[in-house]
């Protein structure tokens, strides 16, 4: 069924559930849904009595798991460590000082209207932009 | 574990509302792509939309996905508060209390930025196809320290400043 469909369109139905998955979290217990904040809250106090978190980043892990296999995922080929190593370092800093990615800043800082989160998606879409032009003219 | 969830039945379903939320948002991923970082790279790589008649060789799929995103929170954000004055399993909303566009703001999006662009992972999917990749599992190791080694040293720099 969804093979008959634009890639375009299935890529949005894929988004609002990536909104409704942040719509439910905001309604039921008042959080932002925010992966980068989620995930280094729950590392920076493992323990913590409340684990709402770890309850979420389980249905997160496991269901990329399930799903990602049940729809084929093309494997990639396995990239350079001295690429990936660098690249989740930056990022885990980078979403730590900055408060937030894709998922915070993105899917619900602009559904919030804030200036910050505009702010803060404008920079990283530009600079992701700038560093897959210069890593293309070094490739 | 059974004493304390019929203690509280709230905890419960906290935890059961916060699984199915990441499972949601899990099945959104994968659906849209976004667990294929070869995918973000090439929407990443904006200066291919000269290559050809528009779009050109440039994959415009994450704006698709951020566009159907931030329709639903949209909506979200603006009325869930006015419909439910907490929410179904909270005393309260946890608003981010945070308007200052600063330093570490542009500057700790801009570190995000970068990464991103090398590897085209984000945190989700990162997360979301951990176990499905060793590429995206290695970026997520990478990725945790990152986040601790940060939340440590601004920790301490919080105490040295108070």
């Amino acid at each position: 069924m969804l093979a008959n469909l634009h890639p375009y369109f299935i890529a949005a139905i894929g988004g609002i559930l990536i909104g409704l998955a942040s719509w439910l979290l905001w309604w039921g217990l008042g959080r932002i849904a925010g992966i980068s904040s989620i995930t280094s809250e729950a590392l920076a106090a493992p323990t913590h009595p409340d684990t709402w978190r770890w309850a979420f980043l389980a249905g997160l892990i496991v269901g990329g798991c399930l799903l990602g296999q049940g729809l084929e995922i093309p494997t990639l080929p396995t990239r350079p460590l001295y690429l990936l190593i660098p690249a989740g370092l930056l990022v885990g800093i980078g979403t730590v000082w900055g408060n937030g990615c894709t998922s915070g800043h993105g899917v619900c800082g602009l559904g919030r209207l804030s200036l910050r989160s505009l702010v803060a998606v404008g920079t990283f879409m530009a600079i992701g932009m700038v560093t897959v032009t210069l890593m293309r003219g070094a490739a | 574990m059974t004493e304390a969830v019929q203690a509280n039945p709230l905890r419960a379903g906290r935890l059961g509302l916060a699984f199915s939320a990441g499972l949601v948002f899990a099945a959104g991923l994968v659906l849209s792509g976004m667990t294929q970082p070869l995918k973000v790279l090439g929407f990443l790589d904006i200066t291919a939309i000269t290559k050809g008649p528009f779009p050109g060789m440039w994959d415009p799929t994450l704006a698709f996905v951020m566009g159907g995103a931030v329709c639903v929170t949209l909506l979200a954000f603006a009325w869930t508060q006015k419909l439910a004055a907490a929410p179904l399993f909270a005393h309260q909303y946890h608003e981010p209390a945070v308007n200052r566009i600063d330093m570490p703001l542009v500057g700790g999006a801009a570190l995000f930025g970068a990464g991103w662009g090398l590897a085209g992972y984000c945190p989700g999917p990162a997360l979301a196809s951990a176990l499905l990749s060793v590429d995206a599992l290695i970026f997520t190791g990478a990725m945790l320290l990152g986040m601790l080694i940060c939340k440590t040293f601004l920790s301490k720099s919080a105490k040295i400043s108070n």
